[in-house]
């Protein structure tokens, strides 16, 4: 017999009720049945932020405690779906309620009717444990979706077979009378475990030349995208959940623009993964809370995307999140606690703010799954600080907890450039454990190219500042040709255009190959200038514009070997 | 339906009545004074013991022998197409001296969202005429592209050429205005209404204006009528609607003033913590609806206080909205028409909107192109204030010069001079045609073959 109360305050998205509940357990609220959680419990009286619009709900309602903390649905046909904050898929919503989301309907998150083939990988007789792998399903053309023992069940297998079964049938049972089956619940708030966190030391390849060659991230690590509005946030996250080399990526637009989660929905289905040829979208679990739709589902969204990444990260898999913002996210707890009429701690953000973001961005990682397997769970956070202020306080929480920093600035921006990372104060702190994987992987000398690179566009920053005093006449030969060198490396290696077909998506081979061009010519300028040449002749070679034209180029390898000769056969003209 | 006679407290916009029977969140509410005016509100915070009300007409003469009572019912816009050419004030009431609008329906303002599901991509292009919009920050159908201005800016006049010229080619729509004044004065309102009685857009116009000395808190309902009446248009009738809605700031204003009348914690500069999402539940009612004709595009404009773009009100808007256009009040008192800052500005959009088959394939590399060159001209005019223009190397006086042919070539046009997209990259490659070729490293070579120099 469930738990019962009545509405006491009605007040926005928060309601006080007369209940006998437990914190986040899930209730159904007034008549309609709104779905909120129990958020603080005072004597008698319990507040719930409910995930609905409250509108024209009245005190003395009725509540209903389902004892239950807020859970997702886990299992085969969450690929390709589009769900809202808390898993309603979006997609079958409008089939209910049309094109506008209206209040109280519901929808399974995973399809019930839908039928999978199962192929079991125990035999009866098997001693399973928690996170063993069942079967398996194919999901996707591309996904092999694993089924797993729920964490907290073991026992030994006294049936099981292959066949079609819906995600709710009975697969198996085990000695101890726990029914199998391929949906497993799990609650958002809690992570699911694992063996062991492992160190990060392989690269999660992106495809963008900045992201790989200056400040790359590991599987299993955590970046941060903080940039004002215009300066390419979402952008520079789509790219990266369109061309990194993750297994799974799960996308999480918390309240953000509704036109934009269109572009995602509409792109996706089209655009073929480089890797497995077929459709990104067979890949890519979507969740959209826009701006407008209520704001204690979009709380809810990016525990309900991370809890999806750790159960696809518990079949092996290399799992990418990214949380576009987690400003947004930020300030829906912000907007609750106010409600809540809590204690405020900085820019009326509450106090557990840091505590938060730490624990959601700890939920990413490297592990030893359960069943012993590798799986890592990687998380891109966008931050929009209010006037791009980087000092304010979901930035700075954020700071403490990143390895990998990605600057956007909106002065490179409004000189398009793109994405505009700023590679000044932008860092990785996974540059070192991973250098052993790139020399290994891509080039022996691929770490000191990108410490070059690195050095001349540091070198420049400090040139300019003379430039701003004295003119860019007055600086000596050797500093103009620096000059020179810095702003190809800006044009030719960072600036990556995510229109264009074949620019979008740069392999590292591509990335290293324009490095040491550009350092070729850098080498060929010094001793041009070492044996006298002035920096105007230098200037002048023809050869090097047409760099310019490579990351426009399929066929690179060959317009790069040819550039390479013609500046060779350029500088020894000189002489 | 019960009336009372329980108000204990009245604060700024609020009143608190008592010992009332259970009061939905979000319900009208009428208010009869003791001289027998009436005045409405809506419930904004309700429990057993206290319900909290807020007035939109302001609380003057409200005393505790006012009579309160609960309609029972959230507000709502009577709409038909009748609504079209009518001037309505600030809470939907006819104020044009014609009948009352025979509802065909009644629509709740709040508006649901629209489920992203069902959103069409918005990629039709908007010709406004305006270079510096058409060009380099171009507008679709569905987008909301709000002006940043200043006071005594000429937003006003670019609102209004925009909303005279814009068309979708090789469509005869036109579209429909739904303009909604708030807090702006009576001879800007004005201005307004005699723009579109003289160009004959007032048939295809309903305006709601809340003015200057009208109830401030009318204003937090003001956009959600007009933006009602849009959605009404657009996805019940079909239609194109083009919605202005000035002054976001003063709406702002009104909801801070609410805010600190319930004593709310305050956020940033007083205003409250909830002002992204109550922002976002306006702006995010631009769009399309897959399988649905009409469309709605917004034209916020907002008075940037103090010219400062980080103030909260253009920072959160920038952060819902997909783009602005930034006005300038340097280029202004430079007697530049439209004063539109590129640099700052951007449309989202835009790369949904252009490109081959919908305006030319050079567009977008035209557009970063002469964005790159202005950034870096006006970088130059910083530093030749410092070291004069003598120790600038031969390419830096070039682009230093690119920057104020930008400024006189491309940027500035005649209030009445509508360009189309073709006259505007003309212009573009005419100025890029005096920089040496091989400088155009964000353009194609096929393209530089094709266009450079032949324009």
């Amino acid at each position: 017999m469930a738990k019962t109360g009545k509405i006491f305050r009605v007040a926005g998205p928060v309601v006080v009720a007369e209940l006998e509940a437990g914190m986040y357990d899930v209730c159904k609220v007034g008549k309609e049945r709104l779905l909120g959680e129990v958020i603080q419990i005072n004597g008698n009286h319990c507040t719930i932020q409910v995930y609905e619009d409250t509108t024209g709900i009245k005190p003395g309602e009725g509540v209903e405690n389902t004892e239950q903390p807020l859970v997702v649905e886990l299992g085969p046909g969450l690929l390709s779906s589009i769900y809202d904050g808390i898993q309603r898929p979006l997609q079958v919503l409008r089939n209910i309620t049309g094109d506008f989301i209206t209040r109280g309907a519901t929808a399974p998150g995973i399809d019930r009717k839908r039928k999978w083939d199962f192929k079991a990988a125990v035999k009866p007789g098997a001693a399973v444990k928690g996170g063993d792998v069942l079967g398996t399903v194919r999901e996707s053309e591309t996904i092999m979706h694993k089924i797993l023992v729920p964490p907290s069940v073991s026992g030994k297998v006294t049936s099981i077979a292959d066949g079609s079964h819906t995600v709710t049938d009975t697969i198996g049972r085990l000695d101890n009378g726990t029914e199998l089956r391929m949906m497993q619940l799990w609650p958002v708030r809690k992570p699911r475990p694992v063996k062991e966190k492992r160190l990060p030391d392989v690269p999660l390849i992106t495809g963008q030349r900045i992201f790989d060659s200056l400040f790359p991230l590991a599987k299993g690590g955590v970046a941060a995208i903080p940039g004002p509005f215009g300066s390419g946030k979402t952008v520079a996250q789509q790219s990266l959940a369109k061309w990194c080399d993750a297994d799974i990526i799960v996308y999480v637009g918390c309240g953000e623009r509704g036109n934009e989660m269109t572009e995602v929905l509409t792109e996706f289905p089209e655009l073929i993964d480089p890797k497995t040829g077929k459709p990104l979208m067979q890949r890519t679990i979507l969740i959209a809370n826009t701006s407008n739709m209520p704001v204690a589902a979009r709380e809810a969204s990016v525990y309900t995307g991370i809890t999806m990444a750790e159960y696809y990260r518990d079949m092996g898999y290399s799992v990418a999140l990214m949380a576009d913002s987690t400003s947004r996210w930020a300030e829906a707890m912000r907007e609750i606690s106010s409600r809540l009429e809590e204690m405020p701690g900085e820019e009326g953000y509450p106090a557990y703010l840091s505590t938060r973001l730490s624990e959601f961005y700890e939920r990413a990682g490297r592990v030893t799954t359960l069943s012993g397997t590798e799986g890592s769970v990687s998380v891109i956070g966008a931050v929009s600080p209010p006037g791009g202020d980087f000092s304010e306080p979901v930035t700075q929480n954020t700071l403490r907890v990143v390895k990998t920093f990605w600057a956007l600035d909106a002065k490179l921006s409004q000189r398009r450039h793109f994405p505009s990372i700023n590679w000044l104060t932008s860092y990785s702190l996974y540059f070192e454990p991973l250098a052993g994987w790139y020399e290994e992987n891509v080039a022996p000398d691929w770490v000191e190219h990108v410490s070059r690179a690195r050095f001349i566009l540091q070198e420049e920053d400090k040139l300019l500042e003379i430039v701003q005093l004295v003119g860019s006449d007055a600086l000596p030969e050797r500093e103009q040709v620096t000059l020179l060198v810095a702003r190809m490396f800006r044009e030719f290696l960072l600036q990556q255009n995510a229109f264009h077909p074949v620019d979008t998506y740069s392999e590292l081979k591509k990335t290293y190959l324009i490095m040491k061009t550009i350092l070729h010519f850098a080498d060929l300028a010094k001793i041009a200038l070492d044996s006298g040449m002035r920096a105007q002749r230098v200037v002048a070679i023809k050869a090097k514009d047409r760099i310019a034209e490579v990351k426009f180029e399929k066929d690179y390898e060959k317009l790069l070997g040819d550039i390479n000769k013609d500046l060779e056969k350029e500088f020894s003209g000189l002489k | 339906m019960k009336e009372y006679k329980t108000i204990t407290r009245v604060a700024g916009p609020l009143i608190f009545v008592e010992k009332t029977d259970p009061v939905g969140y979000g319900e009208l509410v009428k208010i009869t004074m003791p001289n027998g005016d009436v005045k409405s509100g809506q419930v904004l915070d309700t429990s057993e013991n206290m319900v909290v009300v807020q007035v939109f007409e302001g609380t003057s003469g409200i005393d505790l022998n006012s009579m309160v009572k609960f309609l029972g019912e959230t507000i709502k816009l009577p709409v038909s197409d009748e609504l079209l050419g009518r001037i309505l004030n600030g809470a939907g009431k006819p104020i044009d001296g014609g009948p009352e609008v025979v509802p065909e329906e009644l629509m709740e303002i709040t508006g649901a969202a629209i489920n992203p599901y069902a959103r069409a991509n918005p990629s039709d292009f908007i010709q406004t005429g305006i270079s510096t919009i058409d060009g380099t920050n171009t507008l679709v159908r569905g987008q909301k592209l709000p002006l940043f201005s200043g006071s005594g800016l000429p937003h006003n006049e670019i609102a209004l050429q925009i909303a005279r010229q814009a068309k979708v080619r090789g469509s005869n729509e036109g579209f429909a205005i739904v303009f909604a004044a708030m807090g702006i004065t009576n001879e800007e309102s004005q201005r307004f209404i005699t723009e579109f009685e003289e160009t004959g857009a007032l048939k295809r116009a309903v305006v709601f204006l809340n003015l200057a000395d009208d109830p401030a808190v009318e204003r937090l309902i003001t956009p959600r009528m007009a933006l009602t009446a849009a959605e009404y248009l657009a996805f019940r009738k079909g239609m194109h609607v083009l919605v202005i809605l000035t002054d976001m700031t003063n709406y702002c204003e009104s909801l801070r003033e609410i805010g600190a009348a319930r004593s709310e914690i305050p956020g940033r500069r007083g205003y409250p913590g909830y002002m992204y999402t109550d922002l976002a539940m306006l702006y995010e009612r631009a769009g399309m609806i897959k399988g649905k004709k009409g469309s709605i595009t917004q034209l916020p404009i907002l008075t940037m206080v103090g010219d400062d773009i980080t103030h909260p009100i253009p920072d959160l808007t920038g952060y819902i909205t997909e783009g602005q256009i930034v006005i300038s009040r340097e280029l202004h008192s430079r007697n530049i028409y439209p004063p539109v800052d590129v640099l700052p500005s951007l449309s989202r959009l835009m790369n949904l909107g252009i490109g081959k088959g919908k305006t030319r394939e050079d567009h977008k590399q035209v557009s970063d192109q002469l964005y790159a060159f202005y950034a870096e001209g006006k970088d130059l005019r910083g530093l030749v204030a410092i070291v004069g223009e003598e120790s600038l190397s031969e390419r830096e006086r070039r682009i230093l010069k690119f920057a104020a042919d930008f400024e006189a070539k491309f940027v500035k046009q005649a209030k009445s001079e509508d360009r189309d997209i073709e006259r505007t990259l003309e212009i573009g490659w005419r100025l890029l045609s005096e920089l040496p070729e091989n400088e155009l490293t964000r353009i194609s070579p096929e393209l530089r073959k094709q266009h450079y120099g032949k324009h």
